[in-house]
């Protein structure tokens, strides 16, 4: 055994029995369930951004023209923006809304914040099929 | 030239400086009165949500709207006989917010007629409202036609006058179009009770046009699209041979035929709404018949707004919406089908990609 596998061995020890599972897909319903509401929280954390007169400096927000995240096409993006000349993620679109109209500052792309809404979105558009792209 | 008949170059005429900045922003309506004495037009502004930031600030988007309807309107030629303000003047019904509208209705040069939002009332339940523009739903005649204003947002007593700790947080609760803590629109039985009085006299020949601020018809409930005694208050209505009714409050293109009455929505000034049917998670019912709007373009910020002028032909009512960046569109009563209709889209082949809502 190399000694950069022995170390490998050494630290992984600790880790399994810190967690308590010895392989790798060995998790419960009740693992998932706390998954979930892992999932869940961050979406409801995105929905109190959306609807928030603080994300912007002018006390518009998100759901004043997206009501539950409406018309914004999550599964559509990555897209060419033909505003913008270019293929873009949700998250510059994000950008855009909280720059344009709510007059705020644009987020660092892996901003908790931004994955919150992305997750809002993409919780509200369950069950719509990909369709990257698509206008 | 007859003097009742709108023309490009009495148009431009009338449009003056704007119409040298090269943009014609109004749709140029040619209007042929048969018997003029009975034939009129009005103009219908809706849905401005003036919104205070602090001190002297306004969210400027929107004031930009109703500004530029305001200025358009009175450019109009011919002159409308009046002008209709369909609701949702403010965003949180605030005094800074009414008078701050209210200042920049002054400058229409036509009388108006103001209907109550829910953004206007569930603060102080339409008292500065009241002070400003008066009751809030009465009635009048024009040449021959039964006018009516209904407050169609009220709701449940239980929800107004018990639910929330502070007038502040009940405006909030309910501006949030989809928050779930609303609670549905109603006309309510004092005012259905007062429509009956005002419509007992009325000769059934008499043509009726209704205005309200939610749709007097279900459309969806989770925005609010939808009048909780809309069967009702309809009911009141069946009686007559043409009624109308115009709505605010969707913020969006929409037009329906219900037994004897048509339905049309307005656009907002402020900003356009999705259609219920973009919400992946509802069930809606969106009329059949209407021919949606455009999706709306974000990047152009007047894209999906603008007014409307309505010109009443015989007792039905056509629609002319003088779309801000977009081709205007004409919903006009189509006597040979008994419903409205898009005067260019309304077939099937016609339809475009942007009218497709996902
Ligand atoms: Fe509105
Ligand atoms: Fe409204």
């Amino acid at each position: 055994m190399s000694i950069s596998l022995r170390l490998l061995a050494f630290t992984l020890v600790p880790l399994i029995l810190f967690t308590g599972t010895t392989l790798a897909d060995d998790f419960t319903q009740k693992d998932q369930d706390r998954w979930q509401k892992e999932y869940m929280s961050v979406v409801e954390k995105g929905r109190a951004l959306w609807v928030s007169p603080k994300l912007g400096t002018n006390g518009v927000s998100c759901a004043q023209c997206h009501p539950n995240g409406a018309n914004t096409h999550p599964e559509t993006y990555p897209k060419f923006q033909q505003q913008l000349g270019r293929v873009i993620p949700l998250r510059d679109m994000i950008n855009w809304c909280i720059l344009n109209p709510l007059e705020g500052e644009e987020l660092n792309p892996y901003d908790p914040r931004m994955v919150a809404m992305e997750a809002y979105l993409a919780h509200e558009r369950k069950g719509v099929p990909m369709a990257p792209g698509k206008h | 030239m007859n003097s009742r008949q709108i023309t490009r170059r009495s148009f431009l005429k009338g449009m003056g400086a704007i119409a040298a900045g090269g943009t014609l922003p109004v749709s140029l309506v040619e209007l042929a009165f048969a018997d003029s004495s009975r034939n009129f037009t009005f103009a219908y502004i809706s849905d401005s949500h003036i919104q205070h930031i602090k001190g002297t600030q306004f969210v400027r988007n929107w004031d930009r709207g109703l500004i530029r309807s305001v200025a358009e309107t009175n450019m109009l030629l011919p002159k409308p006989d009046f002008v209709v303000y369909g609701g949702d003047l403010a965003q949180l019904g605030t005094q800074a917010e009414l008078d701050h509208g209210a200042e920049m209705l002054a400058k229409l040069n036509y009388k108006y007629h103001c209907v109550m939002g829910e953004h206007d009332y569930y603060l102080d339940l339409g008292r500065y409202w009241g002070k400003l523009f008066g009751p809030h739903y009465y009635s009048w005649d024009h040449k021959g036609v039964h006018f009516i204003v209904l407050n169609s947002i009220l709701t449940y007593d239980k929800w107004t006058h018990e639910r929330w700790p502070t007038p502040e947080q009940r405006m909030l609760e309910m501006a949030g179009l989809d928050n779930p803590n609303g609670s549905p629109f109603m006309v309510g039985k004092k005012q259905r009770q007062w429509l009956q009085e005002d419509l007992k006299t009325l000769k059934k020949e008499t043509p009726v046009v209704l205005f309200s601020h939610s749709p007097i018809q279900k459309i969806y409930k989770g925005w609010n699209f939808w009048t909780e005694d809309a069967e009702e208050v309809q009911a009141l209505l069946r009686p007559f041979a043409d009624v109308t009714v115009v709505y605010g409050h969707v913020h969006q293109i929409q037009y329906n035929q219900i037994g004897n009455i048509s339905f049309h929505a307005v656009m907002a000034t402020a900003w356009p709404w999705p259609y219920p049917e973009s919400y992946a998670q509802a069930k809606t019912h969106l009329p059949k018949i209407t021919v949606p709007m455009n999706r709306a373009d974000p990047f152009f910020e007047r894209d999906a707004t603008g007014w409307q002028f309505i010109n009443l032909k015989t007792g039905r009512i056509d629609i002319s919406y003088n779309l801000y960046d977009n081709t205007n569109r004409t919903v006009a009563y189509n006597r040979k089908t008994s419903r409205p209709e898009d005067t260019t889209y309304q077939s099937p082949e016609k339809r475009i990609p942007p009218q497709s809502h996902y």
